[in-house]
């Protein structure tokens, strides 16, 4: 049987999470369908194509499919998913939106963010906010789930000739109409795919002092995230939070300065391969996951950090 | 317009839950109950539309335990006009209730359903999807800002690398996120007014929706545990630390 792959892509780049959806869905099965959706889409196409282990790109082209409205999306994403033992999907804002949505017009249940595969119909997947690991098994006639990316890893490149099939695409019939559409603009990395993240929390204080954990972050090539409590405290734009309910992020190297490390906080950060937490309070709960914690005024330590890297 | 709003009993935020012995699933037994965080504020966000005079009646629905009423009568004690209860000691899984709620939408016809982004036990983010395709109603997940402009409800989302507005034509559906507000206390005498406030009570089996039973709890198990870690002295010592014995420098 084969796997049906929905790939994210934004101005004709394929997300990054392609790459580790490719090497999730390979532990399922070896045809692996890769559907775009959008507007000209060869150039993404090609990219897609491109990676080790794909064997066919499938491309819904329409204008409504570009705008990524999802309403009514769904009912055709379904139509396409005929035929498949699996469906997956990135656990980001998209694939969480889009594909209970996909799963429930096909009238199975879904699993949402599995961070493991133990056989083709059975996963594990965080659960209290990564308090527990629960083992599922699924007997859906077609297991659709999303996939914490974080937890697998890229996949590499490959020559092979894939072939490339163009869906015939309804007229969506969409009553939900794009008033208004922001992207946060960066130069950094993305926070999900970087190797190192520096994040600050509510002890920085102020936005302007916020500029201490950019700085780092720089220095070391890497993303910066937040604490609830940064966002909130309007340091930062909210797509930087770290958690249960923001972005799941596992880099090599994790730096949380100013953050006490609440539940909430550590589900979005504790696979992270070191850690390193700085705080002036020694019984932040921060430090029971921190590989190396300094106990300091990040007031003084962050600058001194940034000069010595 | 009418509001419908669907809560969730869960543990509650604070606290930090244990594995059962046997790995069949996480002890519950005794430990504090509240309503989920995310529909906390969806039932804040309907009080405020129904104080606001855009809404005239503000029902809110849950599917679980006796034990839930108490959530309901929280509900109440906030500013819903009703509660609907329907009772069940099962786990349901949320396609059993996007499907049980689409049965209360055909029975209680609200122009908008609140509900939370995520349940934090269970940490899905299905159901508001789910019932979004069996209604097919249109939906705006993630929800930080919600108001009706003549007949359209226009509701800014939290997404990926930003924000976006929608505009939607009534009935539709909301999933709220964190910042859409900040819930309100009950306040005693609210809380005495919500005990005579009427909450309707029946079984789950009422809304004739058979459990799917696609999904199966093989077991639970506590995360790997991290190795223990080590305090150093200095910021010398730190970028020492990082560059020869973590080698991520």
């Amino acid at each position: 049987m084969s796997i049906l792959i929905i790939a994210e892509h934004q101005q004709g780049l394929l997300a990054n999470s392609v790459l580790h959806l490719v090497t999730a869905a390979r532990l399922l099965g070896d045809d692996l369908h890769v559907l775009l959706l959008g507007d000209q889409l060869t150039e993404v196409a090609t990219q897609v194509s491109a990676i080790h282990g794909v064997t066919k790109v499938r491309l819904a082209e329409h204008r409504t499919l570009a705008t990524g409205l999802l309403d009514g999306v769904d009912k055709q994403v379904a139509s396409w998913c005929d035929g498949y033992s699996h469906c997956v999907m990135a656990a980001t804002t998209m694939g969480k939106d889009l594909l209970p949505r996909v799963a429930a017009r096909l009238g199975v249940e879904m699993i949402s963010d599995i961070t493991a595969i133990e056989g083709h119909d059975t996963f594990l997947r965080p659960i209290y906010a990564g308090n527990a690991i629960a083992k599922v098994a699924s007997s859906a006639p077609i297991k659709v789930m999303t996939v914490r990316t974080s937890a697998f890893a890229a996949a590499g490149a490959q020559t092979a000739t894939v072939a490339i099939e163009r869906l015939p695409v309804a007229e969506v019939h969409c009553r939900t109409r794009l008033i208004e559409r922001q992207a946060v603009q960066s130069t950094r990395p993305d926070l999900a795919a970087a190797r190192v993240v520096v994040s600050g929390g509510r002890a920085l204080g102020s936005k302007a002092q916020f500029a201490l954990i950019e700085a780092l972050a720089d220095k070391l090539g890497g993303a910066v995230g937040a604490s609830r409590a940064a966002v909130d405290a309007g340091y930062v734009t909210n797509d930087l939070q770290v958690g249960q309910t923001g972005k799941v992020v596992a880099p090599d190297l994790y730096i949380a300065v100013g953050i006490s490390g609440a539940i909430q906080h550590l589900a979005g950060m504790k696979e992270s391969k070191v850690i390193v937490a700085i705080n002036k309070d020694s019984d932040a709960p921060i430090f029971q996951v921190a590989d190396y914690g300094l106990v300091g005024d990040l007031f003084s330590v962050l600058p001194a950090l940034t000069a010595k890297l | 317009m009418k509001l419908l709003v669907a809560i969730k009993r869960v543990v509650d935020y604070n606290v930090k839950i244990r594995v059962k012995g046997d790995g069949s699933d996480v002890e519950l037994a005794n430990l504090k109950m509240g309503i989920n965080p995310f529909c906390e504020i969806a039932v804040e966000e309907g009080v405020r539309l129904r104080e606001a005079g855009v809404a005239n009646e503000l029902v809110v629905v849950t599917f679980g335990p006796e034990a839930a009423a108490e959530q309901l009568r929280h509900a109440l004690a906030l500013g819903a006009d009703r509660a609907c209860h329907y009772v069940t000691s099962e786990t349901l899984t949320p396609f059993t209730v996007a499907r049980a709620l689409q049965k209360v939408c055909e029975l209680e016809q609200p122009d908008l359903v609140l509900l939370g982004k995520q349940a934090i036990d269970s940490d899905n983010n299905q159901v508001a999807q789910m019932l979004a395709a069996l209604t097919d109603w249109p939906l705006a997940t993630f929800a930080s800002a919600v108001r009706l402009v003549a007949d359209e409800l226009q509701v800014t989302r939290e997404i990926d690398g930003g924000f976006e507005t929608l505009g939607m034509a009534l009935p539709a559906l909301v999933s709220v996120d964190l910042r859409l507000n900040e819930p309100r206390f009950a306040s005693l005498p609210n809380i005495m007014k919500a005990k005579r406030k009427p909450l309707e009570s029946a079984p789950f089996a009422a809304l004739a929706v058979e459990p799917a039973h696609h999904t199966h709890l093989l077991g639970v198990m506590a995360p790997p545990a991290r190795r223990a870690g080590i305090r150093v002295g200095s910021v010398d010592e730190l970028v020492d630390k990082l560059k020869h014995e973590a080698k991520v420098l």
